[in-house]
């Protein structure tokens, strides 16, 4: 029984890549540091969040080796403290929060809306250096002994009371923020201005409708944490009395101000992943999105709720009962546009016509992980149970089943479906496929047995633990083996497929966004000239009536 | 079993008999948190049930193979409207039922008794109001609501005990207080939750909760000698706190008797009442608290009181009830002999005359 397959690859014996692309129309060193095309300086970053990705996987891995035995035998206390802080820092702000919109969002969102390129190419170039300054910096604190201050610097233990590296770290994270920042203009810019020709609102792929909402957030919520870092750097260097009560500070303003970035941030994160979703699942179930508009306006509605939820990390930090009972209210709110999306794509793959390629299988773990991470949100949005499993390993496995099984598996069905479109070449399908099967077995393995963790009450951030709680912790460690070789793989066969993949043509997957009707790798200017848009987002009888059309002119 | 590996052996072992779900339910409100607990388990598998069944269902039914054409359609209000609706209904249910135990948890009963905490890095330092002093360690009666005041003297902290299903945050500068009901003997887990530097996860104890008749002994066998009211009247006549707040009608400061649970009219013309928050805030931040009618010469104390000694003059004012008690501390500062118990062999030594507590 072969697969069904939607893929169609030109004959490979003819085909070659295009002489003229993005990749080869100028060559050395320089054409890439001063490029202002945003299909390289996507390349740029592509290649940067991985090196961090690979660094903030590393030292996951010593987390979870130093969490095999309850004692806190394979590294200092100290040690651990800077490993679990430089892990989240790393992965939140180097990896996460630029992961989809500055890399496969650089690359796609001008194709998408029909433009040569985003509307303020130099800032998109600024944007990548301002991430590699703070890269520099993130890996000079590291390298000088690193910082201990948890990736959520809470004060006053990092303004007051830690000797290592905190105001550099925090003026990485701030310049950081800046990165991302320039990108989220940039795309708001371009999706306003830069639309072609017949290209409506609502005829926007939901990629870029989900990255819309999450430009609104970078731009409105990133400044905050960049005050927030200041004020940090400030009480620490110059006592300017803030938030340390001692003189006269609040405390709690911190948590505050932190959290009405670090909210938001997380949508930041998730709903450009959305997009990727809505992308892959309508093609490999030959559909449009199932309620269109629906999904659309989900992805603002997170954004506009996900800026009042901000104190649910707090309830039990003090802050009024009543103030609470707001904060869970609206979280219970911005919960359903959550379900709203996880449903939409279910009822699309209704009477469509699925395969099952790597980019799909991501997809699918996708939205069962995404599922158990955002069900279990509500277990912490609601204020009584938030007590008992709040700071406990619960919030690590909710965190972790959003961002690494919501984000990243999103992510890399982003880059298995795009690869094509970016390098002209397919990676191999049958160990992808193996890759996405062993990431999904191992990120459960890893993940699940925290939630039970949580719930005996194991508290995060421990280097050493009852050992009542060693099985489960074993169980994860693991697990956590497994999803290292899931994620080495695509690393292995993507970089072998550079050379050595099949040569794809312009649209592998026969699917609709305007980026597959131009060629694979594209022109600097993307298409040879502006393109109409005179259909539908998804709308497959369009492309079904496009091939007939130019199997008749030849 | 001889094939297996002894290591894996004792694993599978230490898994099959120690395996939980859930920690033991030990106070009076764990079984209500876990029922809601389980609620939400239950939702979750629906939901999550619910999604597995389409996704599995469409893609056999509508696979490639079987169903070579897509039909396309557009949505359905009506069934966007279920899943909006059902959803945010459950959210609900699940919000209100949390709020009711959210409410519960953090409202002590008038009746309870109160036990001080202090966080410090890193450890937790408790205090009686008998006198009895703990490190981490937290000694409970069950069968009688027992409220928390804690405060932290560093960073933040977080006071949790999964066994009772509460966890309260120790702030710097402010008190919290969490309360519960300890229903089953035994001895329970005490966490620091909040990450606080170096020692974060050495930051841990025991909560003991003993029957009321145990409690009585152990008290009774602890004791320091004073109660944790007297340490605060020596405070207060050390710190010639009595010099101003006395009640002769030429005072310079208020009369402190019985100004606990007070209201009180200051200066600004806010009219508040007097509690365990207020009264810290009045020693270290005394010029931003004063009473109407007086004038604003008392110094600040911060620095000079450590949070156990505030807690010890909180406990000494709160129990401050005659003029006739304010008078002894102005006459004398030895305590009179005829109500305390003799210092037990092995609880710490009470503070001299005079000392202060840093």
């Amino acid at each position: 029984m072969s697969a069904a397959t939607i893929i169609s690859l030109p004959d490979q014996s003819t085909a070659r890549i295009p002489k003229m692309n993005f990749l080869t129309k100028e060559n050395g060193l320089l054409s890439w540091l001063l490029t202002g095309d945003h299909k390289r300086i996507a390349t740029l970053y592509l290649v940067s969040i991985t090196f961090f990705f690979f660094i903030g996987g590393a030292l996951a891995g010593l987390i979870r080796l130093e969490l095999l035995t309850p004692q806190n035998d394979l590294m200092a206390a100290d040690t651990y403290n800077k490993v679990f802080s430089m892990h989240g820092l790393i992965m939140v702000f180097f990896f996460l929060v630029p992961s989809v919109p500055a890399t496969i969002g650089n690359f796609l969102m001008p194709m998408m809306v029909g433009a040569k390129d985003l509307a303020l190419p130099k800032i998109n170039l600024l944007s990548w250096y301002l991430y590699v300054i703070a890269g520099i910096m993130m890996i000079y604190t590291m390298s000088v002994g690193g910082v201990d201050t948890g990736w959520t610097f809470t004060t006053p233990l990092s303004t007051h009371y830690l000797n290592t590296h905190v105001i550099s770290a925090g003026l990485s994270v701030f310049v950081a923020g800046f990165s991302s920042i320039f990108t989220g203009l940039n795309f708001i810019v371009t999706i306003h201005k830069m639309r072609c020709p017949g290209m409506t609102w609502f005829r926007l792929p939901l990629f870029v409708w989900s990255n819309y909402a999450a430009s609104i957030l970078m731009v409105l919520g990133t400044p905050v944490l960049a005050i927030t870092l200041v004020l940090v750097v400030l009480e620490r260097t110059v006592h300017i009395g803030v938030f340390d009560p001692a003189y006269g500070g609040d405390p709690l303003l911190f948590q505050h101000l932190f959290w009405f970035y670090s909210h938001p941030a997380v949508y930041i994160m998730i709903l450009p992943g959305f997009g990727v979703i809505s992308e892959v699942i309508s093609t490999f179930s030959r559909k449009r999105v199932f309620g269109y508009t629906a999904v659309a306006f989900s992805s603002v509605a997170i954004a506009i709720f996900g800026f009042f939820v901000w104190a649910h990390h707090m309830f039990i930090m003090g802050i009024s009962n009543y103030s609470a009972l707001v904060f869970s209210l609206l979280t219970m709110l911005v919960a359903v546009p959550s379900a709203i999306k996880i449903y939409n794509w279910a009822f699309t793959l209704y009477k469509g016509s699925i395969t099952f390629e790597t980019p799909m299988l991501y997809a699918i773990g996708f939205m069962g992980l995404f599922t158990i991470g955002g069900l279990t949100g509500v277990f912490l949005g609601a204020t009584g149970t938030d007590i008992h499993l709040t700071e406990t390993y619960f919030v690590v496995a909710h965190f972790h089943f959003v961002m690494v099984g919501g984000m990243l598996m999103s992510f890399l069905a982003g880059i298995h479906f795009w690869w094509p479109k970016w390098t002209g070449r397919m990676y191999p399908e049958k160990i992808s496929q193996l890759a996405a099967l062993t990431t999904f077995i191992g990120f459960n393995l890893t993940f699940f047995p925290q939630f039970i963790l949580g719930t005996l009450g194991m508290p995060r951030r421990y280097a050493a633990y009852p050992p009542e709680f060693q099985v489960l912790n074993v169980f994860s460690t693991a697990g956590a083996t497994v999803l290292g070789i899931g994620y080495l793989l695509p690393i292995l066969y993507l970089t072998w497929s550079l050379k050595y993949g099949e040569i794809a043509g312009d649209n592998p997957w026969q699917a609709t966004g305007l980026e597959w009707q131009t060629q694979s790798p594209p022109l600097t200017e993307n298409f040879p000239e502006i393109p109409i848009m005179d259909h539908e987002a998804y709308d497959y009888e369009w492309l079904e009536r496009q091939q007939r059309k130019e199997v008749a002119s030849v | 079993m001889s094939h297996i590996s002894p290591v894996l052996w004792q694993f599978l072992v230490k898994w099959l008999t120690n395996f939980q779900l859930f920690p033991p339910e030990a106070s009076k409100v764990a079984p209500e948190m876990d029922a809601l607990y389980f609620f939400m388990v239950l939702i979750s598998l629906v939901g999550l049930t619910v999604v597995v069944l389409l996704i599995v269902s469409f893609s056999i039914l509508y696979n490639k193979r079987r169903h070579p054409v897509a039909t396309q359609i557009e949505g359905s209000t009506l069934l966007e409207a279920t899943w909006t609706i059902i959803p945010l209904g459950l959210f609900l249910v699940t919000f209100v039922w949390g709020a009711l135990l959210y409410f519960r948890i953090y409202t002590p009963p008038a009746n309870a008794m109160n036990i001080y905490v202090v966080g410090k890095q890193w450890m937790w330092k408790v205090e009686h109001p008998g006198g009895q002093h703990e490190i981490d360690a937290l000694h409970v009666p069950t069968g009688r609501p027992v409220q928390l005041t804690i405060i932290s003297q560093d960073v933040f902290h977080s006071f949790s005990i999964p066994a009772f299903r509460v966890k309260r945050e120790a702030i710097p500068g402010r008190y919290t207080s969490v309360w519960f009901e300890a229903t089953e003997p035994g001895t329970y887990h005490l966490f620091c939750t909040q990450y606080c530097g170096t020692n974060h996860s050495q930051m841990i104890g025991e909560v003991v909760a003993m029957t009321p008749d145990d409690f009585r002994k152990w008290l009774q066998g602890s004791t320091s000698g004073n109660s944790l009211a007297q340490d605060g009247e020596r405070l207060f006549a050390s710190l010639s706190c009595n010099a101003c707040h006395n009640p002769s009608p030429s005072s310079r400061g208020p009369n402190l008797v019985g100004v606990y649970g007070s209201h009180l009219t200051l200066a600004s013309g806010q009219t508040i009442t007097v509690d365990d928050a207020y009264l810290r805030q009045a020693i270290l931040n005394p010029s931003e608290h004063i009473t109407q009618g007086y004038a604003p010469i008392m110094p600040t104390y911060q620095g000079q009181v450590s949070e156990e000694g505030i807690f010890a003059l909180v406990e000494y004012l709160k129990h401050l009830d005659s003029d006739y008690r304010i008078q002894q501390t102005l006459n004398t500062t030895v305590l009179p002999a005829n109500n305390e118990g003799r210092p037990a062999p092995g609880a710490s030594t009470p503070n001299a005359p005079g000392e202060v507590k840093q």
